[in-house]
């Protein structure tokens, strides 16, 4: 399975002030953005148990738009208190890069009988 | 003392009117060549954010300022006094409370006299009395702002300073009286930006989402960075434009900026109302403009202003060095469990008097217990030893005995037994004085947008 760092052109950390990080992937094309929005990988459970939060403390946010997705989550500690480790949280991405990525479902699309309106 | 007009307006080319806004930057060393290339568009205004909540508690409570430079302000005013335009700065000194205003207006003081600079200057102050907090608390009119505890009068009582975020009014308030040059405490980011354009009746969803952009001036460009970005507001778009002609705003790159340090990209909280950009459009002018419409305001049920304080939470000391021995990297793990032994049975368990943390780049450092690589470490480290203490005298001892015994630190199958620590410099430790944490960091009720914030005119 391809990993989130081959797909994404884009994966970075910051804080959203002092107590929230936002994680964004940007993708350079819309099959790779639609893949991994829609991605189990990505659900707010499956990136909750990546950073050992609480899935109420996590969000997952598509932006079409930008070809992007953005994760918010609270801290783990404020920012700057002294269980800190990155002031700015621009180094948390780290766990999103080596993410394994499933691929999309293929749609099954049933053939019509003959006769049968569609 | 003299009405100055506000920014006129003129009609564009084709008969439409518009408001030009040149942003530059307020920390981090302003780019000259992006300054003079956006003065020659003739904006209406300057803007500036000069300060932040990023870099933490500390600037705040120790009244410390940062960011901008002498030169910084220097090439700001001459850019004002050239231009006879308006220059709008928030968040003045980096933390804009009392001490980093003052600081800043003494530096805008001196270099105006300096080099013959003449403007109506106004002051706008953002720290906040205790005891309006208290009031405002016992009249229910305080909340919670994200994941953080409700207030409380003893909250109120430890913090050692409070600064509420000023929102556009109080720069309209000193516009209409005339202020050239407007140095202000803590600002929302985008004040600075709107005043002038909500003043001259610009759509207020279009207004805020273009300050939003170019307060962080190239950000928003492929590739980002630091130079002047000229925005044009006009009644159903703005239009961007990066400074420094290798910057182009791209459609993505704009939009992609909504994403830019925010919890959400469609949804933005102002203390009058919320943007909300979920119909706005992103369009190409030319390779390197963008243009953007749709944008929406929502103004609030009640105004309100966002306070952020901080208390002190007690003295750091710390120590740092490199690592190199493979016997050392091998055993760094049991070096710190023996160190921290010594610790505790000299001050006691970790806990209100002391903390004290080793981080180990090269291992850890960076992610802690979220690193995936879990046992790696390289055949280097550097070690941070890292104490919070009650006073800067046990900080400093805890540090000390710390550091000596991972220093010297033995453990079976040592070889480096003249030391396990590369000291980068002499001295191997350092007080760094005063830890501050955020202790206040809600919104507060209000009926006047400027009722917090006093404002002071002056000539200079």
């Amino acid at each position: 399975m391809p990993k989130l760092r081959d797909l994404a052109r884009i994966i970075r950390s910051k804080n959203a002030k002092p107590f929230v990080l936002t994680l964004d992937m940007l993708f350079a094309t819309r099959e790779a953005y639609d893949q991994v929005v829609a991605a189990p990988e990505l659900l707010p459970e499956a990136i909750a148990a990546l950073y050992g939060m609480p899935v109420a403390a996590v969000r997952v946010i598509p932006y079409p738009a930008a070809r992007a997705i953005k994760i918010t989550m609270h801290r783990w500690v404020p920012a700057g208190s002294f269980d800190d480790r990155d002031l700015l949280g621009a180094q948390q991405a780290v766990p999103l890069f080596d993410l394994e990525i499933s691929p999309r479902p293929i749609e099954v699309v049933e053939p019509a009988l003959e006769g049968t309106p569609r | 003392m003299s009405t100055a007009p506000t920014p006129t307006l003129e009609a564009s080319g084709d008969g439409r009117r518009e408001i030009r806004a040149l942003a530059i930057t307020g920390f981090g060393g302003i780019p000259e060549a992006s300054l003079r290339a956006g003065m020659k568009h003739e904006p209406h205004f300057l803007g500036s954010d000069m300060g932040t909540i990023d870099f933490g508690a500390y600037y705040l409570g120790s009244g410390r300022t940062g960011g901008a430079t002498e030169r910084d302000i220097r090439l700001m005013l001459e850019a004002q006094q050239e231009l006879s335009v308006p220059l709008l700065a928030g968040t003045a000194g980096f933390a804009g409370g009392e001490p980093h205003l003052a600081h800043t207006v003494e530096v805008v003081r001196r270099l105006s006299l300096e080099r013959g600079y003449h403007f109506n200057l106004a002051v706008i102050h953002a720290e906040i009395d205790k005891q309006r907090m208290h009031d405002a608390l016992d009249a229910g009119r305080m909340r919670p702002l994200g994941p953080v505890p409700a207030l409380t009068h003893d909250a109120i009582g430890e913090s050692v300073r409070v600064v509420g975020q000023m929102g556009p009014e109080p720069f309209m308030a000193a516009l209409g009286q005339g202020a050239e040059v407007i140095v202000a405490g803590r600002s929302c980011d985008t004040s600075q930006y709107v005043a002038a354009p909500l003043m001259k009746g610009f759509d207020y969803g279009l207004a805020y989402h273009m300050a939003k952009v170019i307060e962080c001036v190239s950000i928003c460009a492929e590739p980002g960075g630091r130079d002047c970005i000229l925005g044009t507001l006009r009644d159903d778009h703005f239009v961007l434009e990066s400074q420094n002609p290798i910057r182009a705003c791209t459609p993505i790159s704009v939009a992609a900026h909504s994403l830019y340090e925010q919890p959400d990209p469609y949804y933005m909280y102002e203390p009058g109302g919320m943007l909300d950009t979920t119909s706005s459009s992103y369009e190409a002018v030319t390779e390197r403009i963008a243009r953007v419409s749709g944008s929406q305001w929502v103004p609030a049920q009640q105004y309100t202003v966002k306070l952020e304080g901080v208390r002190q939470t007690g003295y750091r000391s710390f120590a740092m060095a490199g690592i190199r021995a493979p016997d050392v990297v091998e055993n760094i793990e049991l070096i710190e469990q023996t160190v921290r032994g010594g610790i505790e049975a000299e001050y006691g368990p970790e806990g209100n008097d002391y903390r004290l943390k080793f981080v180990v780049y090269g291992r850890d450092g960076v992610l802690g217990p979220l690193e995936p690589m879990k046992g790696a470490k390289g055949h280097e480290l550097f070690v941070l030893i890292d104490v919070l203490a009650q006073t800067q005298q046990l900080a400093r001892a805890v540090c000390a005995q710390a550091k000596q015994n991972t220093m010297h630190g033995g453990f079976p199958g040592r070889l480096s037994t003249a030391g396990n620590l590369a000291f980068p410099f002499s001295p191997d430790l350092h007080d760094a004085g005063p830890v501050y944490e955020f202790n206040v960091y809600h919104l507060l009720e209000m009926d006047d947008p400027l009722e917090l914030f006093s404002i002071d005119y002056v000539e200079i």
